[in-house]
């Protein structure tokens, strides 16, 4: 496993902007240091509460956006949840924060040109549009694919008009595009673009469904995890999921550095939420041997 | 003039008080991103264990007011991969390395004592004993102060002698002082305290346990009157054993109490996952409010919480009779 992609940092940034944006908060926050370190796919962690805060566990939020003006912003956007969101919703324009970033493995673009299906479910669709800019900077054809429950959380849906070859969205209650969900419409987006690589961020049931079409076309899919995290930069442990390692190992990886970026056929994704029965040190399976030989979690 | 922030633990000089608290720093390679480990008075490893472990299933966290409860269940890569990889690197980094050690029974303790007895670069042991005891119908150690003495007085028998042993105890037991003195009479060098007591949330949306294991153990702010007030009896007690004291501390004020209530050593954990630099800020602020309070030493400072009411504003002459 690689060392650290963009060695993290911690800042306090100024609120800028604050908006929103259909069912969702966006917040543009001035934060040197991490906008020029960040690479499509990272995350922050922010602290919420304020200094005397009774939520000790940080909140990681994937970036939409990272513009060079104001010594470097970043644009979070998320939707309230609980406590911690309800409070970041609540913060005014030259209001603090504690950021920690950029954070996590970020998305591995192809060297040459190629054409790639961009997929995101909910507010997950927030990070591809960097990662969209990336790829069309190196020349690919960039498709997307949106989806949510309703019209009113599909996020980007206007950017990415702009920015890709062709844009497909679904929402499940038929208010918005076609009636279902992205993996309904992914098939044949797929097959129209001749596409080479699937690129994907949302719900983990999502992605799922996302990896299980990549893998019957036979084409590389790039998934973005969300999982629940206290910390953001590897030490709590608490953010879990088992991974097939290039040994062919099931290991309990941490998705916030040892992803949130795996590829989706990597993922087993059917065990989430589970300690598979073969995974290295599973209760009662192959840590038996006192792991002479075995290879480290992480 | 800077306030000498130097501490033993047991015979072991720490350049300061303020260390890592198990299972808060994972291999330590993560927070030598942000800064210098060998700033630190030392690095607690997360516990190790025999063979590899993958620990529990997710959700594996839950806030609660002020706290956070866990069941991570000691995932970890073995004692093998550990002294492999991850102690030479915080050696390699100039960071002292307390490791913390778990185990199932008393022979998986002291087969872990004997493989850590050869390896460089261990400052100290620290015995989790808050781990079921298999042996014993998973009665945890922790509870049962003759279980705790026999693992300790076996690692304490298989470590060399100049490591220290820290028995770590957990504080949900009738009387912590009797744990603690049968630990320091199975020969503990130094104890520690306290791991997470046992706590647990429901979602009420889902209706179910918060976390897969349904318990976990809770830390943060939440639990540091509880930790206090263990530190306090324990070092009333045993007012000659150090004592490393954690739970909920986030600040400098934080660590002087646990100073002051007896601890000579101050462990930082949930506060790391909110600030990653959470352990060099306490140790400036600690070492500020030391300065503000005319105090030339850290040592000064250890347990005089419990001088008697009335005993008046401290002298410069009490302090020389006072230290450790």
């Amino acid at each position: 496993m690689k060392e650290t992609a963009g060695t993290p940092v911690q800042v306090t940034g100024t609120v800028l902007t604050t908006r929103r944006v259909d069912a969702y908060h966006a917040l543009t926050v001035v934060a040197p240091g991490i906008a020029e370190r960040f690479r499509p796919g990272h995350f922050v962690s922010v602290a919420v509460g304020g200094p005397h805060t009774s939520m000790p566990a940080r909140r990681a939020f994937s970036v939409h956006d990272v513009k060079p003006d104001y010594g470097g912003t970043v644009e979070l956007v998320f939707a309230v949840r609980g406590r911690g969101t309800a409070w970041l919703a609540e913060r005014k324009a030259r209001d603090t924060l504690d950021l920690v970033g950029p954070l996590g493995r970020p998305f591995p673009v192809p060297r040459d040109p190629c054409t790639c299906v961009l997929v995101g479910g909910e507010y997950g669709s927030a990070s591809l549009f960097a990662l969209a800019d990336t790829l069309q900077q190196r020349g690919c054809r960039v498709d997307f694919v949106l989806g949510a429950a309703s019209a009113d959380r599909v996020f980007g849906a206007l950017r990415a008009r702009r920015m890709g070859e062709t844009i497909t969205l679904t929402t499940e209650d038929g208010s918005l595009g076609l009636r279902g969900r992205v993996t309904d419409a992914l098939p044949s987006v797929i097959a129209d673009a001749r596409a080479d690589v699937v690129y994907a961020c949302g719900p983990m049931s999502m992605l799922r469904g996302v990896t299980a079409v990549a893998v019957e076309f036979d084409i590389p899919v790039q998934v973005s995890v969300e999982e629940a995290m206290a910390c953001g930069y590897g030490v709590c442990m608490t953010c879990v999921l088992p991974v097939i390692g290039d040994d062919g190992v099931t290991r309990m990886a941490r998705s916030c550095v040892d992803g949130p970026v795996f590829r989706g056929e990597r993922v087993r994704f059917e065990d989430v939420g589970t300690i598979p029965f073969d995974a290295l040190g599973a209760p009662g399976g192959r840590a038996q041997e006192g792991g002479a030989h075995s290879r480290n979690v992480s | 003039m800077s306030v000498d922030m130097r501490t033993y633990l047991a015979h072991v000089e720490l350049a300061n008080p303020i260390t890592t608290a198990a299972g808060c720093a994972a291999s330590g390679a993560e927070l030598s991103q942000f800064f210098d480990l060998a700033r630190l008075g030392a690095v607690v490893t997360r516990s190790i264990t025999m063979a590899p472990r993958a620990g529990r299933p997710t959700p594996r966290m839950a806030e609660t007011p002020s706290g956070l409860l866990n069941g991570v269940g000691l995932q970890g890569p073995g004692v093998e991969a550990f002294l492999e990889r991850e102690l030479p690197r915080l050696v390699d980094r100039g960071a002292r390395a307390v490791v913390s050690i778990a185990g199932g029974s008393v022979a998986e303790y002291t087969a872990l004592a004997r493989r850590l007895s050869d390896a460089p670069g261990v400052a100290a042991v620290e015995i989790n004993l808050s781990c079921p005891n298999v042996e014993d119908m998973g009665r945890v150690f922790a509870r049962d102060p003759a279980a705790s003495a026999e693992v300790v007085s076996s690692v304490r028998a298989t470590m060399r002698y100049d490591v220290p042993v820290v028995a770590k105890l957990a504080p949900d037991v009738a009387d912590i002082v009797a744990i603690a003195r049968s630990c320091v009479d199975g020969g503990a060098d130094a104890l520690a305290m306290i791991n997470t007591p046992l706590g647990m949330s429901i979602d009420v949306d889902t209706m179910r346990p918060a976390l897969a294991a349904g318990t976990g153990g809770l830390s943060g702010p939440a639990i540091r009157p509880l930790a206090v007030r263990c530190l306090w009896q324990v070092h009333a007690a045993l007012p000659g054993v150090p004592i490393v004291g954690m739970g909920g501390v986030a600040s400098g004020r934080d660590a002087l109490e646990m100073i002051l209530a007896g601890a000579c050593v101050v462990a930082v954990g949930t506060a790391l996952f909110h600030d990653p630099y959470a352990c060099l800020r306490i140790l400036r602020e600690l070492e500020e409010l030391l300065k503000e309070r005319g105090f030339e030493r850290l040592a000064d400072a250890v347990g005089l919480a419990h001088r008697p009411p009335g005993a008046g504003p401290r002298h410069r002459t009490d302090l020389e009779e006072t230290s450790l």
